[in-house]
């Protein structure tokens, strides 16, 4: 599954994000996902916990979670929170598909 | 009257603790901040760091409560000081709360880094905070844009 978020990413609006990714992740039995946050604009750390939790989620079914991600506002609070030790950043979907 | 300082500002804005006004006040700071010449990396900080205060205020002050949060920025010259206020039940371990990945809600998927975040991106940091009074927030940030051009 690829879920590309737009916007801005906090408290408020994880929680709905949460929702329509776990929806259509248990619903449909997927695997993998790729989070897109190319066209994110704003990131704070109810994002980090956003992507810890499907982390979590993907790695109880064996699954596999990446993030393309090119800002480096973003990409400075992935790299603090510890998150790119657990999961890859790519520049392209492309890419990220290809692992 | 206080003596009059041209490079002084300030602003108050107090705001019910609903989540959807978590973008509004880091909106409001960083519209505020603007007149400091701020750089993009700068207004990113003071935006990310004012949400994780508002934030902490609405899921741990109020608990998804309703309550007030109160938002005070000061300029003095090239430096933002920056109060994020709730009157809710407080923190009755301000070290441990500052702890990075500690969290008091691991169940909500909080990633624990709020504190951490907030030290990261300010200069200065601060916490007073009051079992069932309320948490007071303080951080500062000396802007270099406006600095490098005297």
């Amino acid at each position: 599954m690829i879920v590309k978020l737009k916007g801005e990413l906090d408290h408020h609006t994880s929680e709905e994000a949460r929702k329509k990714i776990d929806k259509q992740y248990f619903n449909n039995n997927l695997l993998n996902i790729i989070l897109d946050l190319r066209e994110l604009n704003f990131m704070d750390s109810s994002g980090v916990g956003l992507i810890m939790g499907r982390y979590k989620n993907c790695m109880n079914r064996n699954g596999k979670i990446s993030i393309v991600s090119t800002n480096p506002y973003i990409n400075r609070i992935l790299k603090m929170s510890g998150l790119l030790k657990l999961v890859k950043i790519y520049d392209t979907i492309e890419e990220a598909i290809r692992g | 009257m206080v003596e009059k300082n041209n490079n002084r500002n300030y602003m108050k804005l107090e705001f019910l603790s609903k989540s959807s006004n978590e973008s509004f006040a880091r909106v409001v700071v960083a519209a505020f901040a603007s007149q400091l010449d701020p750089t993009i990396e700068e207004l990113s900080d003071i935006k990310t760091a004012v949400s994780e205060a508002v934030t902490n205020a609405i899921i741990h002050g109020y608990e998804y409560g309703e309550g007030l949060v109160v938002v005070e920025a000061t300029i003095e010259d090239n430096r933002l000081d920056i109060v994020v206020e709730d009157f809710g039940k407080g923190i009755e371990d301000i070290n441990k709360a500052m702890e990075p990945f500690y969290t008091s809600k691991p169940d909500l998927e909080r990633s624990g880094m709020g504190f951490t975040v907030m030290e990261t991106f300010m200069d200065k940091l601060e916490v007073e905070s009051e079992v069932n009074k309320g948490t007071k927030v303080k951080m500062s940030k000396v802007f270099k844009s406006l600095s490098r051009k005297e």
